[in-house]
């Protein structure tokens, strides 16, 4: 029986001789925290009294350098928060431009990141699954988890050239429309990615082992998750059923036919059954915006200069050539309002969203993210307190923190 | 070009309602709109009961974000810090921001980790970033640079290049472990 941490805490006082008291060092360079944050644990023999985090390890100023780099720039920095679905930070950066900006980008486009959202969470959820498989004890789960990630990889090099650091997106479009042979991939992959699903759910949705390393841990009640801002799967696992795709529909997300997936339980297992149903319904999303992608430009019109042109534009054309001007001079560029504004996307992690604030010059004057790995990290003390030293990694695994999202 | 078909994630729900009673029992509100997003500019003092009203009988009990920007070298800007609070309703999806202004030489407000425990470490990021202390604050350290730090790098005066922190720094040698 995992003990209460209301037990210990009267006995928490550093200077106080414990002897039955440990404590241990975990992290930062750790296989389980698969990347770079420490934790200093309590521990009365095996069982966590209290855990203290201590991230930024990975701070690289990136909200510093929003400040100094141009709206189309910043998106190369974006795809180094969440680098295991870079694309659904991008979608996220230039969405917030653009409703500063006020460009309203081309149906075809909205369709387009719905896409490469959708396919970004789909390698997230694979990533998270597999790597919660594998700090359980099972390995083979989680080299099935990696092969479709391994085709999502394809997709995005036939996509933009890419593999890992994409920067699909621009201000008011995309950097190249999708070919038709990254559709054929993506109908490949849509092909493919439920038989993944189904071993995945085989091999681990009745794992003994797994259901008892998962079941139970790291509970989160459906008033803590909203009083302690979690969003995303964490949240849908313990009963909110806030998801922005629906309740602040953006892009064009209020055109597919999708359900939200929550859970009640909210312990490990329940965030494992949420992100395995969310996977389906990107599947469902995917396959309706790939059969009914519309036609006409990715990108706003050259004429609006809010999009770089296409080089052959700017060799060929003389709008194409002044649009090139206006954006690129350094004295030229958008035109942006002295305003602040907040933009939310519902990243596969939770609730990613940028607070831009615009001060009439191409860069902004402050971009802050809001990560959703920083909120949800805040949850660890409390969901760990109680259960024992092998129940971090299930813990953290449920959680899915990204370092590099987590220090920014 | 609307500003409301839902591009960017319309705020599609109303909220005069809220800012009306609002402006009922609060003197001294500024409140704009921008894309569908409604703002208010609140007084340092008032700052907490403002946000406590929100969640207790407005039913705001989602903090979706807390921070702040530095307005040094912003134009026409009086006050040295903007904090701004994101705040929704997770039963009819509303959405309010509720700014306020701080200054020299000691930036601060009232904390709001009593409303909502996810302010914790959102607040700790403000004051390691922009050195704007939050009073009443359980566990008010730097969260994301170390502790012996000396700035705070989020602000305007604190260049993007140099020779940084760094040399400030104890170094710790293996003859000292």
């Amino acid at each position: 029986m995992p003990r209460t941490a209301s037990e210990h805490s009267g006995n928490l006082v550093h200077d106080e001789p414990q002897p039955y008291v440990w404590t241990m060092n975990f992290g930062p360079q750790h296989p389980a925290t698969h990347t770079t944050l420490r934790l200093v644990l309590k521990l009365d023999g095996e069982t966590v009294i209290d855990a203290m985090p201590d991230i930024g390890y990975l701070h690289s100023g990136f909200e510093k350098l929003g400040e100094h780099l141009d709206y189309n720039q910043y998106v190369t920095i974006t795809d180094r928060m969440n680098y295991v679905s870079p694309m659904a930070n991008n979608v996220a950066w230039h969405l917030a431009v653009e409703k500063l900006l006020g460009i309203e980008v081309t149906p075809r486009c909205q369709s387009i990141r719905v896409i490469i959202a959708e396919l970004s969470r789909i390698a997230d959820h694979l990533l998270c699954l597999g790597a919660m498989g594998l700090d359980t004890g099972a390995f083979t789960h989680f080299i099935y988890a990696f092969n479709p990630r391994e085709q999502i990889y394809d997709i995005c090099e036939a996509l933009c050239g890419a593999r890992l650091t994409n920067s699909y997106t621009r201000v008011g479009g995309l950097m190249r429309d999708i070919s038709a042979a990254a559709i054929e991939m993506i109908r490949a992959f849509l092909k493919q990615i439920p038989n993944t699903l189904r071993d995945m759910e085989r091999l681990m949705g009745q794992n003994r082992i797994f259901l008892g390393r998962t079941q139970g841990v790291g509970v989160l009640t459906r008033r803590e998750a909203i009083d302690r801002s979690c969003s995303g799967p964490v949240a849908r696992a313990s009963g909110v059923t806030r998801d922005l795709r629906k309740d602040e529909p953006y892009l064009n997300y209020r055109d597919f036919d999708f359900n939200i997936c929550c859970a009640e339980a909210g312990d490990c297992y329940a965030r494992y059954l949420v992100r395995m149903a969310e996977m389906r319904e990107s599947i469902k999303i995917i396959d309706q915006a790939i059969e009914n992608l519309p036609p006409g430009p990715v990108n706003v019109g050259d004429d609006a200069r809010q999009i770089l042109p296409s080089k052959a534009n700017v060799f060929s054309t003389i709008e194409g050539l002044i649009t090139h001007f206006e954006l690129v001079m350094t004295n030229r560029g958008f035109s942006t309002p002295c305003e602040e504004t907040y933009c939310a996307t519902e990243a596969p992690n939770g609730e990613l969203g940028f607070y831009i604030v615009g001060d009439g010059s191409q860069t902004a004057y402050r971009a802050r993210c809001r990560p959703p790995s920083f909120i949800h990290f805040a949850l660890f003390p409390h969901l760990i307190r109680g259960h024992t030293l092998s129940d971090v990694v299930a813990v953290l695994g449920s959680l899915n923190i990204i370092a590099a999202e987590l220090d920014r | 070009m609307s500003a409301n078909r839902g591009l960017w994630g319309a705020r599609t729900v109303p909220v005069e309602q809220v800012i009306e009673r609002l402006q009922a029992v609060f003197t001294g509100l500024t409140v704009s709109v921008f894309r569908g997003q409604t703002r208010v500019v609140v007084d340092v003092e008032s700052l907490h009961e403002l946000l406590q009203t929100l969640k207790e009988e407005h039913g705001f009990d989602f903090l979706t974000d807390i921070t702040c920007v530095d307005y040094l070298h912003y134009r026409d800007a009086t006050d040295r810090f903007g904090l701004v609070y994101l705040l929704a309703n997770t039963a009819t999806n509303e959405q309010i921001a509720i700014r306020t202004f701080v200054n020299d030489p000691e930036p601060s407000a009232a904390s709001v980790v009593d409303l909502w425990e996810g302010a914790n470490w959102l607040e700790r990021e403000v004051w390691d970033m922009f050195g704007v202390r939050f009073a009443g604050h359980p566990d008010l350290r730097r969260i994301l640079l170390p502790d012996a730090f000396a700035a705070h790098p989020l602000r305007k005066d604190y260049p993007l290049q140099g020779r940084g922190e760094r040399h400030n720094l104890p170094a710790v040698t293996r003859a000292d472990g």
